[in-house]
């Protein structure tokens, strides 16, 4: 927990005309967002709208097109540190023969060289993320063994184990039972009370405008992003959800027909 | 399992000594099997001792490399490289006209990176997924490979003996040369293993959570090709390009049975991967004239078919035990449960019941009750005498345990999922046996450590019998807790 003073620390996250395209199909087109640091913010929007490839662009998991992303005021690679990380948990083969300690202590990877070990430390810290989720008693565990809930705990715990400013999670609330769903945004508000940002991809409208502060509105552009009380209005939420974007789509189509 | 081992490739042998034509490890034509297997295990032989040695090492750096394919879903491609390997295995020979160990490393290695990248693109740049590359590559290359060899054979001059070598493999044909290649890639192997551990196991995992750390993903990616192409160039010689894929991925599947942590199972990869080299060196050596490369590949085979079978975890057969002894117990409590039910009935008058009143309350037979009660007695759970059975104090606990857990249970589903009461007992029947001490203990707490079950039947309570506070049944006591029960 550093205190950091945040009139002088650039914002979390700034993203600048943003376009990303997959197999020359464009997926996002032009998003400009400027992230306020310490809230919780909810991206959310139809399916293929673009909201997982959103936060991996942000994190330059895929090429993008144009414009940039700076974290912290400096481009992604620099500090990357500083981001936490949570994929969807399809994302990974649950058989891989690993325990649910090692899968946390991963998380600790970013703040050790190359070629360097996890300290005991740093074993210290994964244990202290597990208690948090309280998936310590299965610690020694294989991950193929737990059930979704417990699986999304262990990720969650693992992006704890980072120690960072800033997250991103891809739909931590998949497929998780009623008790986990409470327990990861017990932990969410928790970090956000620390000064954390935490930016979280969610396809529940219903659930959307209690969890987060503020909400992006995604569909293959940037439809809204403000305060979730300005921005769940029925009107914002049809243009992000009414109907496929036509003419976006049709050019994408036009587009990949011509390559 | 691993002491059936040596018998099953040994009948192997006998079988096929006499059949097979291939080149022998050395020329003892008149000695017998068992001076040979003298021979091997003294070592005397040069020839004998590099064939051994690079068996053994092409085991090892097989076996960790293949842990690694396995584990990223990658087997098949240790078979497309190691069939992309062969024509440039024919370019470096073409290169002198000689069988140069350095020229045919180098030659084979572009030849599997070029395979490995063409596998790469055309996943990347067409529709296709990873398999239809893998087999479009490795037929297309062997197939280069093949026209490449006969090419050479009808090429005059050149020293070409031992080039066929390549598609079976023959540990005996191992020079000096080819040993230390195979020991320098394994130290390259073992060395980059232990130096980069964490950035393979994290990469090998969650490729896109290790890019978010801005770990070097590609770099680990092609370095662990490019180690893969050196484990294959470096073991064609003893193994051969048609089954060193098979040296890749057996161990380490075999492995992957038996452990569900990444370091042990590069272990016992490795270790496997070892064994089955030396093996294959044995019989090779021991039986006339024998290709090495299958008698590997069959060691591998029998220690994987052993891991299949009995694994502690995943094997066969240890599921099957795990579920006889399940059964064995479930029947056992059910005689308990029995027993207990008669003494009731009784109203815990008497602590000694008669077989034939537990045979009536089963509604079985005399000589399937007294079968049973056999059972429960050689678990202690009872002592017989003539034809009275009564409990031992342990006996008496683990009765009133299932009865409490079947009651409690029957009692949960009709308060808290508002079930009729007479549609409760099946339930119960099959959950009673497997409710842990922490869920009973919950599960009284939310009932209010009620003491009748819906039928109106006496729970015995936890706390009662953990202080074994349930005092035997005696003529005298109605058995647990009278004082409760008014």
């Amino acid at each position: 927990m550093k205190s950091t003073d945040n009139s002088s620390d650039p914002v979390p996250l700034e993203v600048h005309d943003l376009t990303v395209a997959y197999h020359k199909k464009p997926v996002l087109y032009g998003i400009d967002l400027s992230i306020p640091s310490g809230s919780i913010i909810g991206i959310i929007g139809p399916n293929g709208a673009g909201k997982s490839t959103f936060i991996k662009a942000v994190m330059g998991l895929l090429p993008v097109s144009s414009g940039w992303v700076k974290v912290f005021g400096k481009p992604y690679r620099e500090n990357c540190h500083r981001v936490g990380y949570v994929p969807q948990r399809e994302s990974v083969d649950w058989d891989f023969p690993v325990s649910v300690l090692d899968v946390v202590l991963m998380g600790r990877y970013g703040h050790l060289r190359l070629a360097q070990r996890p300290t005991r430390q740093d074993r210290e810290i994964a244990r202290e993320c597990l208690e948090k989720v309280k998936m310590l008693p299965f610690a020694n565990r294989q991950i193929g063994n737990l059930s979704g809930g417990q699986q999304q705990r262990v990720f969650l715990a693992r992006a704890l184990a980072q120690e960072s400013d800033l997250y991103l999670m891809d739909e931590p609330f998949v497929g998780v039972d009623a008790s986990t769903e409470a327990a990861i945004i017990t932990l969410l508000r928790e970090l956000q009370s620390r000064g954390k940002t935490l930016l979280v991809v969610h396809h529940d409208l219903a659930s959307a405008k209690e969890y987060f502060d503020r909400l992006i509105l995604l569909n293959m552009r940037l439809v809204a992003f403000g305060p979730t009380a300005e921005v769940f209005t029925t009107e914002i939420l049809q243009t992000t959800y009414g109907g496929r974007l036509t003419i976006l789509s049709d050019v994408a189509q036009t587009l990949r027909a011509e390559s | 399992m691993r002491r059936l081992l040596p018998f099953g490739v040994l009948a192997l042998a006998f079988l096929v000594s006499d059949a097979a034509q291939a080149a022998r490890i050395n020329e003892l034509s008149d000695s017998t099997m068992l001076e040979r297997a003298t021979r091997f295990f003294t070592f005397q032989d040069p020839s004998l001792r590099n064939a051994l040695s690079g068996s053994m090492l092409l085991g090892v750096c097989c076996g960790l490399m293949g842990a690694f394919l396995v584990v990223r879903k990658l087997a098949l491609m240790g078979d497309a490289l190691s069939h992309a390997v062969l024509p440039g295995v024919a370019l470096g020979f073409l290169w002198n006209m000689t069988k140069d160990p350095v020229s045919i490393f180098i030659g084979a290695t572009i030849a599997g990176l070029l395979g490995a990248g063409t596998v790469q693109l055309i996943r990347d740049t067409t529709r296709h997924k990873e398999d239809a590359a893998l087999g479009f590559v490795l037929a297309s290359f062997f197939g280069v490979g093949i026209c490449l060899f006969t090419m050479i054979q009808n090429i005059p001059g050149g020293n070409k003996s031992g080039l066929d070598k390549f598609l079976f493999g023959q540990a005996a044909a191992l020079s000096q040369g080819d040993v230390l290649l195979l020991a320098s890639v394994t130290v390259l192997v073992i060395g980059a293993i232990l130096v980069f551990y964490k950035e393979y196991a994290l990469t090998s995992f969650d490729t896109g959570f290790a890019r978010s750390l801005g770990m070097p993903v590609q770099f680990f990616h092609f370095s662990l090709i490019l180690l893969l192409a050196f484990a294959i160039v470096a073991s064609l010689q003893a193994v051969g390009v048609v089954l060193v894929s098979a040296m890749l991925v057996i161990p380490a599947a075999a492995a992957f049975l038996l452990t569900d942590r990444l370091g042990m199972m590069l272990l016992l990869s490795a270790v496997f991967g070892l064994c089955a080299g030396g093996m294959g060196a044995f019989f090779s050596f021991v039986g006339r004239n024998l290709p090495t490369g299958p008698f590997m590949v069959l060691a591998a085979a029998v220690v994987f078919v052993g891991a299949l079978f009995f694994g502690p975890r995943h094997g066969i057969v240890s599921r099957l035990w795990r579920q006889r002894s399940r059964s064995v117990r479930i029947r056992r409590e059910n005689t308990l449960k029995a027993i207990y039910h008669v003494i009731e009935d009784n109203e815990f008058r008497t602590e000694t019941i008669s077989v034939r009143e537990l045979a009536e309350r089963r509604r079985e037979t005399l000589e399937d009750a007294r079968r049973q009660l056999a059972s429960v007695r050689r678990a202690g759970f009872v002592t017989i005498s003539g034809d009275g059975v009564s409990f031992t104090p342990h006996g008496w606990q683990r009765a009133c345990e299932i009865v409490r857990n079947h009651r409690l249970w029957e009692l949960y589903l009709t308060h808290a999922a508002h079930i009729a009461a007479d549609h409760v007992h099946e339930d119960a029947e099959a959950i009673e046996h497997v409710l842990g001490g922490e869920t009973v203990r919950q599960l009284e707490k939310r009932l209010n450590y009620a003491r009748r079950d819906p039928h109106g039947k006496l729970i015995p309570g936890v706390e009662d019998i953990r202080l074994g506070r349930v005092a035997k049944p005696s003529s005298r006591a109605t058995g647990f807790g009278a004082e409760r029960l008014h």
